[in-house]
């Protein structure tokens, strides 16, 4: 077990660097900063400086190294726009993302699970048939048009809820939260459900398949030979079988998430970590790029490491290589 | 008796309480973008100076109309070539109670206009700043400079004590990855708002200045300053009630907004002028088919191109009348403009051909041109209609429009990579034609920080000349004349094609009262909520 998880955390640290010099490369490739940070009359000389003092001169190589060593001791740098450790940048805006994302996942969850259960039961249901032709709406539109609908409908013309931003959050130590406050819990209905019903209608589809292809199972006749009741056949023995890939899916999806949170964040102007991304790259801010992206390296990793603990816990099979237990 | 005056008192309370319940209201407006920093020297750029106005303040200000007139300082005179002296307001607190004096505005322009501030672009005709007394203030220039009044708009003025004691001593620099400036996130002017809150990225909160001393034009109580990156949510938290007044409008909604019940739009040119240049300083451009020569140096194919533009179609279909044209490199509200050269030479693509002709090129010739997409109001697109313009006399041009931080690295000095591109100036630090000669038009010289960013290189040794004389003139009525005789030049050489000023757009809620000004700059003191 322990060597398992040290295995998979060497692996991390690969997939880590290389991430991070991929991205380091490709922003070589987004244009250079200096323009926007100065005004227009800077002289050419005073920019040339600049270029200099901030480094960008050197060649990539030399500036990753220099950037992965600083990174090694907790300094990501100072972000060219905001003149703010990127560190600490990030970190405010950390809480708002996984608050989003969290959310997000268990309405997909709430929501998609029941209904997916549901269409596996009775396929042919109308119900179960309304059901599926919203899961192609939210599978085929667009996270942004969703947005901007949804805004268009609650916001513009029902004014319910908020257009934009987390309503009010509340500081608990350097976590901020907006779960605590009403305005807080409105604004953040709309973007949890656009950014959620892609997964949403994903796991729905998912589960309705996969129950349908166990209630076809021997097993599942055998249950209903002895005479247990639909709930219990249904519940502990079809839907438990059916949470392998779910679990999968959804931790992968959970990393999805939060990276792809970007258009969510971008359409509600919610102050995450995507919005932040999306605005540096419109600066060529590098240090926030840079740590932005391994960040959500180091995210996927994780998640990727919890996904695979997890099914240990849920599918005994897993468990039989070892030792004392196969009993 | 004694009751009745009592009574009076309280009457006249009530009534002053009733009435400013009844009047004054919060303002909630949002931009697509943030500003900086809290630090007054953070970046030279029009947004983030005119929102930090509203907390910090400057010796002099601009009026409704781009005007001079006096803020904290009260009265100012150039009193020999080299030397200017201030008077400056007396009784002025800062937000946190210490007193105005001549020591922070001596430490105000020195930390201005030393490195890393952004804003010492502004002083290098400055030799001393010098306290004579508590009330009075001199600079000593290296030169003569007519315009320093026009520049120290912009320079504002901060506690020294405050700065000081905060560590906020210097500007904020991106350079050093140490501890965040002071100043970055907190404030302390004298100007007729508060900073209340600053979130960076999402919202900064700023509160009337109860000590302010000038009389407010405003009824704000409280004023919201959020961030909407995307256009279509900024245009429905305007449109659903939840933000007052929008600052940087999408084009494309413009209409839209006019027309809605709750909305309105107020639109005016912007001093902003939007131009294009030709590279005429290679012998050989590095983006055409001409080989061993530069089509651009003769002023016959210039002329062909500024006649080949269409100037009312670029306004009516790409702009959609959302464009004031012009024909000099500044526009009204600048000192220097001349409404009488303000005529562009006749729309006439058979004359251009004709030209073209006579300068060789009957076949035309084929031309790269850069083109931003996210700089000016539809910059791309007005390049596209340029292309199909040009297409009809001959010219073949290959268009590369691109996100601005890859398009000013490759247009710019020191390289200037570009044949023919695409660029818009407003003289923002001084208001005055000269600005647009020094950075545009001149001949480049890095030396004498001349023509910096004379994209093209064009140079014409009259010019040259006329603008070094009129940099030191004092005397308006010839000085206004060297411009004019400037602007002839410039005409009679085809230097660029001015196109247009954009139209600033700004939208509110039908209850709010602003003022525009051409400069984009937003000041709140002018805003009302009725």
């Amino acid at each position: 077990m322990i060597a398992f998880v040290l295995r998979r955390l060497l692996q991390a640290v690969a997939v880590m660097l290389v991430v991070s010099l991929i991205s380091f490369a490709l922003f070589n490739f987004v244009g250079d900063p200096i323009n926007n940070m100065v005004g227009q009359e800077t002289t050419l000389d005073e920019r040339a400086e600049l270029r200099r003092q901030l480094g960008l001169e050197d060649p990539i190589p030399l500036r990753f190294a220099r950037f992965i060593g600083n990174a090694l001791q907790g300094n990501l740098g100072v972000s060219y726009r905001m003149a703010e450790p990127v560190g600490r940048l990030i970190l405010s805006r950390l809480p708002a993302t996984l608050e989003l994302s969290l959310a997000a996942a268990v309405f997909a969850l709430l929501v998609g699970v029941p209904m997916g259960v549901y269409c596996g039961l009775y396929p042919r249901a109308p119900l179960a048939r309304l059901f599926q032709a919203v899961s192609l709406v939210g599978v085929s539109l667009p996270t942004f048009l969703i947005g901007i609908l949804l805004i268009l409908i609650f916001a513009v013309h029902l004014n319910i809820l908020p257009s934009f931003g987390r309503g009010e959050a509340v500081a608990l130590g350097w976590w901020t939260t907006g779960l605590l406050t009403a305005a807080g819990l409105k604004a953040l209905i709309l973007p949890a459900i656009t950014l959620g019903l892609f997964q949403m209608t994903l796991i729905m589809r998912l589960v309705r398949s996969e129950m349908l292809e166990v209630l076809r199972t021997d097993y599942i006749k055998f249950a209903r030979a002895r005479g247990l009741s639909n709930r219990a056949v249904h519940f502990s023995h079809a839907l438990r079988n059916t949470l392998v890939p779910v679990i999968t899916i959804t931790g992968l999806q959970l990393g999805a998430i939060i990276a792809f949170a970007v258009i969510t964040e971008t359409v509600f102007q919610w102050p995450g970590m995507g919005l932040l991304f999306i605005q540096s790259v419109q600066f060529a801010d590098v240090p926030v790029m840079a740590s932005y992206l391994i960040l959500i390296a180091l995210l996927f990793v994780i998640i990727n490491l919890v996904v695979d603990l997890l099914y240990y816990a849920v599918d005994p099979r897993l468990r039989l290589d070892r030792p004392g237990k196969a009993a | 008796m004694l009751r009745h005056a009592r009574a009076g008192v309280w009457a006249a309370l009530l009534l002053a309480v009733g009435g400013s319940l009844a009047e004054a209201k919060p303002f909630r407006f949002a931009n697509d973008g943030d500003v900086g920093s809290m630090d007054p020297t953070f970046r030279n750029e029009t947004f983030q100076l005119t929102f930090i106005s509203n907390i910090y303040e400057a010796l002099l200000r601009r009026d409704r109309n781009l005007k001079l007139e006096a803020s904290l300082a009260t009265e100012w005179k150039q009193v020999e070539p080299m030397l200017w002296r201030f008077k400056l307001r007396q009784g002025v607190k800062f937000h946190d109670g210490t007193p105005f004096t001549a020591d922070d505005v001596v430490f105000s322009v020195n930390r201005a206009a030393t490195a890393p501030s952004n804003m010492t672009g502004y002083f290098a005709s400055l030799k001393e700043v010098r306290k004579v007394d508590d009330s009075t203030i001199e600079f000593e220039t290296k030169v003569i400079d007519p315009l320093l009044d026009q520049k120290l708009v912009q320079i504002y003025i901060l506690s020294k004590p405050w700065a000081e004691k905060n560590g906020a001593s210097k500007s904020t620099d991106v350079t050093k990855p140490a501890e965040e400036n002071h100043a970055t996130r907190n404030a302390n002017g004298t100007g007729p708002f508060v900073l209340k809150l600053r979130d960076p990225g999402v919202k900064t909160v700023i509160a009337p200045n109860p000590n302010w001393w000038d009389k407010a034009e405003h009824n704000l109580t409280e004023v919201t300053f959020s961030v909407i990156q995307n256009d279509a949510t900024r245009v429905a938290a305007l449109l659903s009630g939840e933000i007052d007044f929008i600052y940087t409008v999408p084009p494309q909604d413009t209409e839209r907004l006019s027309k809605a019940d709750n909305t309105k739009i107020m639109q005016g040119p912007e001093t902003r002028v939007v131009y294009l240049g030709f590279d005429q300083a290679r012998d050989e451009l590095q983006e055409s088919n001409v080989k061993g020569k530069n089509p651009y140096k003769d002023v016959r194919v210039r002329e062909a191109f500024y006649r080949a533009i269409d100037i009312e179609a670029i306004k009516t279909r790409v702009m959609r009348g959302q464009a004031t044209p012009v024909a000099l490199m500044v526009a009204p509200g600048i000192n220097g403009y001349v409404k009488e050269l303000d005529v562009r030479p006749k729309y006439d693509p058979d004359a251009a051909k004709k030209l073209l002709a006579d300068a060789g090129y009957t076949q035309g010739f084929e031309t790269g041109m850069d083109c931003p997409n996210d700089r000016y109001v539809n910059d791309e697109a007005i390049c596209q209609a340029v292309v199909a313009m040009l297409a009809r006399i001959g010219i073949k041009v290959n268009l590369l429009a691109q996100t601005r931080t890859k398009y000013f690295a490759k247009i710019l000095g020191p390289g200037y990579n570009t044949s023919f591109y695409m660029l818009g100036w407003s003289p923002a630090s001084t208001y005055d034609t000269h600005n647009v000669f020094e950075q545009l038009l001149q001949s480049r010289n890095p030396a004498a920080k001349k023509g910096a960013f004379n994209v093209g290189g064009y140079s014409n040794p009259q010019l040259d000349a006329l603008a070094d004389k009129l940099e030191q003139e004092v005397d308006k009525a010839k000085r206004d004349a060297m411009i004019a005789d400037a602007h002839k030049i410039f005409q009679k050489d085809f230097a660029n094609i001015p196109l247009h000023q954009q139209a600033l757009i700004w939208s509110m809620r039908k209850n709010i009262d602003a003022v525009q000004l051409a400069d984009n700059s937003f000041p709140l003191r002018f805003v009302q909520v009725k």
